[in-house]
């Protein structure tokens, strides 16, 4: 069983959280019309063996998206962070995918 | 090479069995190749195999990281079968049901094919419908399918719960009486011995580091014991693909994940066909020491770690409990994982790579071990040919950018949700 530790809510077991895969991955701006950037960003993965970064959200705690970075091999949890910090982070006009 | 046949094994009975000689040879390997075939499992020994046989490319080298056999294929429900639906799908696997019925022949190698039938059960009349539009699209394939009654399952199946406080009603079944099981070990077995015959080298323990490159061409694989170069390399390395092929450079729509499979203590015959769980996923059959090897669904996120996690095992429990009531009282004596590639769309890629001299047979999903013999064989052709042959046209990488998927449960781009 993975352990997550949510920000909001503690450590719980990974069962309260529902996977929503790679989030190393960037949006094209919308009114991109490049089919190969889209097709890199709804089908191609860098499927890393080692660190992983993913959103989980947690749907039967608080409900908050969260970036967990992961390592595939060992399934360490490195770190745990609000999906929202990130989002924020990010510069104008520039989009977080979720 | 020794011949298996009834005479042989009463010759080698007389002289109390001590002239057996070795199914293959464990080669050292050689400087360099026409073709190297990363990966000594099922579909990578097939593939070898093919090439030599088929095509007479006989200058192969199958490079293995373990020893043959103990990746996934290894690690499986050993269930064969061909109830595929859409176009691409349905005749490829069908192509591999047809080499596996032959197999034993074919390789001189008993691979305990048992075409038991198998029950894709139905618990609503929606799933009913289902069920008779993909029966309909196999039989006009010329594929073997039957809808079944509630009543012609019990009679088949009489250890499924079929009381009144089921929590999934049978409704009914889908039927392929020519699926079934087969032993896994003998497939690699019977196809490394196949290929050795042929003068293939097995080498095994050589773990496979990088790719040799020769402008922008891949012309050899940097191993654990050295470089071995070859003009053409294939990858069949079940859920390290991505892996391998990031080592080419080489990005695919593919994710690995974990999938568990379990088997209980020995027990007499209680069921003597395949069956798949329509209410959610789960399969189950009884081998033939007793057991009940069953799997369900992976364990939901990225993972290489080749071990299994708890909510998956009481999934299953439940999935198993749920369908053969009779089961609670049994004891799961082991539990196994294996890495798989998920792809996009649920479909495997055999193809030629964006890079000269690299193939891969890869994005298995769930569906490998079936796919043994047809994938090394729609392999060997692709290698060979440097074309696809028709039955594997449609497995390419370009599918997704080409709006092509084949996505047979309608899942989308979350590989692990097929």
């Amino acid at each position: 069983m993975l352990r997550i530790d949510c920000p909001y809510c503690g450590e719980r077991d990974h069962v309260e959280y529902v996977y929503a895969g790679d989030a190393a991955k960037r949006l094209p701006d919308l009114a991109d019309s490049d089919l190969d950037r889209w097709t890199d960003w709804v089908f191609v993965r860098d499927n890393v063996r080692g660190e992983h970064h993913e959103y989980w959200q947690h749907v039967h705690g608080c409900r908050q998206w969260l970036l967990v970075v992961r390592d595939t091999a060992t399934h360490e949890i490195r770190s745990v962070t609000p999906a929202r910090e990130r989002a924020l982070a990010a510069g104008p006009g520039e989009v977080v995918n979720a | 090479m020794t011949h298996y046949s009834l005479l042989t094994l009463i010759g080698k009975a007389l002289g109390k069995n001590r002239g057996w000689t070795r199914a293959w040879r464990n080669a050292e390997p050689k400087p360099g190749y026409d073709v190297v075939i990363v990966g000594g499992g099922g579909h990578g020994l097939a593939a070898a195999y093919y090439l030599a046989k088929e095509h007479g490319v006989t200058s192969v080298g199958v490079i293995e990281k373990g020893y043959i056999g103990g990746g996934n294929t290894g690690r499986n429900t050993t269930i064969v079968r061909s109830n595929y639906m859409i176009d691409g799908n349905t005749l490829f696997y069908e192509k591999s049901l047809r080499l596996w019925e032959d197999l034993s022949h074919e390789l001189n190698f008993n691979v305990m094919l048992s075409q038991r039938g198998q029950l894709n059960l139905c618990h609503s009349p929606a799933q009913m419908d289902a069920a008779a539009r993909r029966g309909n699209i196999m039989r006009m394939n010329g594929i073997d399918a039957e809808l079944l009654t509630r009543d012609e399952v019990r009679r088949k199946a009489p250890v499924l719960d079929f009381s009144d406080h089921a929590r999934f009603p049978i409704f009914g079944a889908l039927w392929q009486q020519r699926a079934g099981t087969a032993r896994h070990d003998a497939v690699a077995w019977g196809y490394a011995r196949g290929a050795d015959r042929y003068g293939v080298d097995i080498v095994q323990g050589c773990e496979v580091k990088g790719f040799l490159r020769d402008r922008g061409r891949v012309v050899g694989v940097e191993t654990t014991r050295g470089p071995i170069r070859a003009k053409k390399v294939g990858l069949a390395v079940a859920g390290h693909t991505g892996h391998l092929a990031a080592m080419a450079g080489l990005r695919l729509p593919l994710e690995t994940h974990l999938l568990q499979a379990f088997v209980t203590e020995p027990v007499k015959p209680v069921l003597d066909v395949v069956v798949s769980f329509g209410a959610t996923h789960f399969y189950v059959s009884q081998d033939d020491k007793g057991g009940l090897v069953m799997g369900s669904d992976l364990d939901g996120y990225n993972s290489y770690g080749q071990r299994g996690d708890l909510p998956i095992v009481e999934e299953t429990m439940a999935d198993l409990k749920a369908l053969i009531p009779l089961a609670s009282r049994l004891r799961v004596v082991r539990q196994w994982s294996g890495t798989v590639d998920m792809t996009m769309d649920g479909s495997p890629i055999i193809c030629k790579s964006p890079i000269d001299g690299l193939y891969i047979d890869g994005g298995w999903n769930y569906g490998g071990f079936k796919a043994s013999p047809a994938a090394g064989w729609c392999s060997a052709h692709t290698i060979a040919k440097d074309e696809p042959h028709e039955l594997n046209s449609r497995f390419t990488l370009d599918r997704f950018r080409r709006g092509h998927q084949l996505d047979e449960k309608g899942m989308g781009p979350t590989p692990w949700a097929h």
